[in-house]
């Protein structure tokens, strides 16, 4: 069985107070800040090779993104991925998730015979949660999303799919593409010896020319959605500090939530 | 837009008669045949397994087609029979950008026997309710939906179509944005009109609430969104208004389905519904231990609050991470947050920060959760929680309004 993981390189959030936005646009400057592997990715990736463990299936990792998006395939390699791609070129900046999809999906056809597609419940940059679904639908496989646990048997997955107010059991046939959540399982940590088996590893570099794809469905051209309007929210400030007596305190916190209004 | 049987492929195995929510589709001498009523919701298309089928729709429409597009949709979510107060929010905000453009506000509600549910959606500011009524309907299943609303889409022509941004609305909405290869705008937190282009402007939180970004769908239609819980606010209702009702006929087969929902397990814990919740009371590491959240619990079921945690406690095993809050975990706006010995780490804030109100209890006056605290309460929490339960409790015997 062959199972493709997509998987993001995203900023690391923990140095987002140093971030430097352009005066002149208001967008980011994204270059120079430490990246990781999109944690969300890391489940998946660790649910593939968990598998693979087991049932001696084949796990290739796959990322659209920068040339340094690398590192993060790296990460995977380590892992136990058996290969990684990474989609890149000029052509593909400026996707939405929509002209996501679309390469994804292109290199998915490409690599064939893919019978289980993992993403992550969502990549916490933009946290949209809507690259699982728009794939599989692309790919015309079925989607389950927000799986906490994931069972394969045969030709048949069984999942637990999370839901507000419980569980859903949901049972399909593959091809299908499943997005995880943080609960399915912990994560292993790469050591030494993996990750300088994965850093000789070959990543091959597909671009626009290797996947059949029209131009006007990638990049900038190929996104409906269009951002026009960037800012940073004013941060909140402190309000009041209460100190004093817990049952002092008691008193003044009850009044503020049994007045919301007033305060 | 048009659907071809690609003959060569086609083995007539009838899986395309058996998906079509419409019985659109029929296999006559071993070959699938398309009829009149076809609705393009491309069913047929995911149903086949040979290749076989194409529904075409083309990249960009022409602009000039783009006005063909009129009226506000909501897709009405319910469970059970019963409105997600998402739906009734949704309809609020839709209301207004009806209003603003001059045109209706559509409500499209899927179900199992749920008609009795069209009124309150016309109480609640819809012109007209688009209703599938059918077993297969019953419960959420994203193939199901999906086409159903494909065929909503082709032949009502919406211009803007919202979603509660729910595990619902997540999963539907990109499905359906990418079948009928339009833009969709995750977890909106506010949308407006442009005023010179009739526009959505759909406005969110990116990268954890550090930014904000306006987005536009221009050249493509409907402009799709979903809208976070909690945001917009309730429509008063208003019985005495009137609506219509535009039954949508299908006949689904269950069968047809191929990620099927096997069983549905219910969790009546109503603490772990911190995403919709008006008030959530989280604990952190300050806990020490699991036996100790009890003191959080208690302030939650005083308050009627959901229950959230910080990482460390999911990772320790204290709560389940269905209950986190944060980067890894889910992201909260109630009315109220209370953070009691949470340090506020970056990855904890961006998933409560835009919370309307928020109270933090801890030890140390200089963790960062105090810096953006409405209520900084230096104290310990063992000692003040307790209190403020007992406080809530004596105040609500006396008669003092609760929230
Ligand atoms: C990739 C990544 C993703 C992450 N995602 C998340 C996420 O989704 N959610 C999340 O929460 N974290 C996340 N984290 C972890 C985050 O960085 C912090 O480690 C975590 O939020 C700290 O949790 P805490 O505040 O409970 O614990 P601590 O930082 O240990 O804080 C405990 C606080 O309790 C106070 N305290 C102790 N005893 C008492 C007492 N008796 N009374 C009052 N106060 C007391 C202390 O003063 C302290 O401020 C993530 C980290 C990474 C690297
Ligand atoms: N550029 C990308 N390359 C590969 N996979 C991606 C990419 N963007 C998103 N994904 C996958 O889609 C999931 C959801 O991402 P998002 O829709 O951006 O929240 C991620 O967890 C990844 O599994």
């Amino acid at each position: 069985m062959r199972i493709v993981v997509c998987i993001k390189q995203v900023p690391d959030i923990a140095e987002m107070e140093k971030m430097e936005t352009d005066p002149e646009t208001g967008n980011i400057i994204r270059e120079g800040l430490p990246a990781i592997l999109n944690p969300f990715d890391e489940y998946a990736m660790e649910e593939a090779v968990s598998w693979k463990e087991r049932n001696g299936d084949e796990v290739i990792a796959v990322t659209m993104g920068p040339p340094q998006a690398e590192d993060a395939l790296i990460k995977c390699l380590s892992m136990g991925a058996d290969q990684a791609i990474l989609l890149s070129d000029r052509q593909f900046a400026g996707s939405d998730t929509i002209a996501t999809t679309w390469t994804l999906a292109g290199a998915i056809r490409k690599i064939g015979d893919v019978d289980l597609v993992l993403c992550g419940q969502q990549a916490i940059d933009g946290d949209t949660a809507q690259v699982g679904p728009m794939l599989a639908e692309n790919l015309h496989i079925p989607q389950i999303t927000y799986v906490s646990r994931l069972v394969l048997e045969g030709k048949y997955i069984t999942t637990t799919r999370e839901v507000e107010d419980g569980y859903e059991v949901v049972r399909c046939k593959l091809p299908a593409l499943v997005t995880v959540v943080k609960g399915i399982n912990i994560p292993r940590v790469p050591t030494y010896n993996s990750l300088s088996e994965a850093m000789d590893k070959e990543i091959p570099v597909w671009g626009a020319e290797d996947l059949d794809i029209e131009k006007d469905r990638l990049g900038l051209p190929g996104s409906p959605t269009a951002v026009t309007r960037v800012w940073t929210p004013e941060s909140r400030s402190q309000g009041q500090v209460l100190r004093g007596e817990p049952s002092e305190l008691a008193k003044q916190l009850a009044e503020v939530l049994l007045n919301p209004l007033q305060n | 837009m048009g659907i071809k049987i690609i003959l060569d492929n086609c083995t007539g195995c009838k899986k395309c008669m058996t998906g079509c929510p419409f019985g659109e589709i029929e296999v006559i001498e071993k070959k699938a045949l398309v009829k009149e009523g076809c609705t393009l919701c491309g069913a047929c298309q995911e149903a086949c397994e040979f290749e076989a089928i194409e529904v075409d729709r083309p990249a960009l429409q022409s602009t000039a087609d783009l006005g063909k597009y009129r009226g506000v949709f909501v897709f009405a979510e319910q469970h059970d029979g019963e409105l997600r107060s998402c739906t009734l929010e949704l309809l609020g905000a839709g209301r207004r950008l009806a209003d603003r453009l001059g045109q209706e506000l559509a409500a499209v509600l899927l179900g199992d026997e749920v008609e009795g549910l069209w009124q309150n959606l016309v109480a609640h500011g819809a012109d007209k309710v688009y209703l599938a009524d059918h077993p297969t309907l019953g419960l959420y299943q994203t193939e199901s939906y999906a086409a159903v609303l494909t065929a909503v889409i082709s032949k009502y022509m919406p211009s803007i179509f919202l979603f509660g941004a729910t595990t619902t609305g997540r999963d539907l909405a990109p499905r359906l944005a990418s079948r009928v290869n339009t833009g969709l705008t995750a977890d909106c937190t506010s949308l407006e009109i442009e005023a010179e282009t009739g526009l959505l402007l759909q406005t969110r939180p990116a990268w954890g609430g550090n930014i904000m970004a306006t987005i536009k769908t221009a050249n493509d239609r409907p402009q799709m969104a979903t809208v976070r819980p909690n945001v917009m606010k309730k429509p008063t209702p208003d019985t005495g208004r009137e609506g219509e009702i535009i039954p949508i006929p299908v006949s689904l087969d269950p069968k047809g389905i191929k990620a099927r929902v096997v069983e549905v397990i219910k969790n009546h814990d109503w603490s772990v519904q911190i995403e919709e919740a008006e008030i959530v009371v989280a604990g952190g590491r300050g806990l020490q231990n699991a036996e100790n959240f009890e003191v959080i619990e208690s302030l939650a079921k005083t308050l009627g609050a959901a229950v959230g945690a910080s990482r460390p406690v999911v990772d320790s095993g204290w709560k389940a991470h269905s209950h986190q809050v944060g980067q890894t975990g889910k992201t909260v706006q109630p009315k109220i947050y209370i953070a009691c010995g949470i340090s506020g780490a970056v990855q904890h804030r961006v998933g409560m920060e835009s919370a309307d109100m928020i109270i933090a209890i801890n030890k140390d006056p200089d963790a960062p959760i105090m810096q953006i605290a409405d209520y900084a309460v230096v104290g310990d929490l063992f000692q003040v929680v307790p209190e403020l339960v007992k406080e809530l409790k004596s105040r609500r015997k006396k008669g003092e309004s609760a929230i």
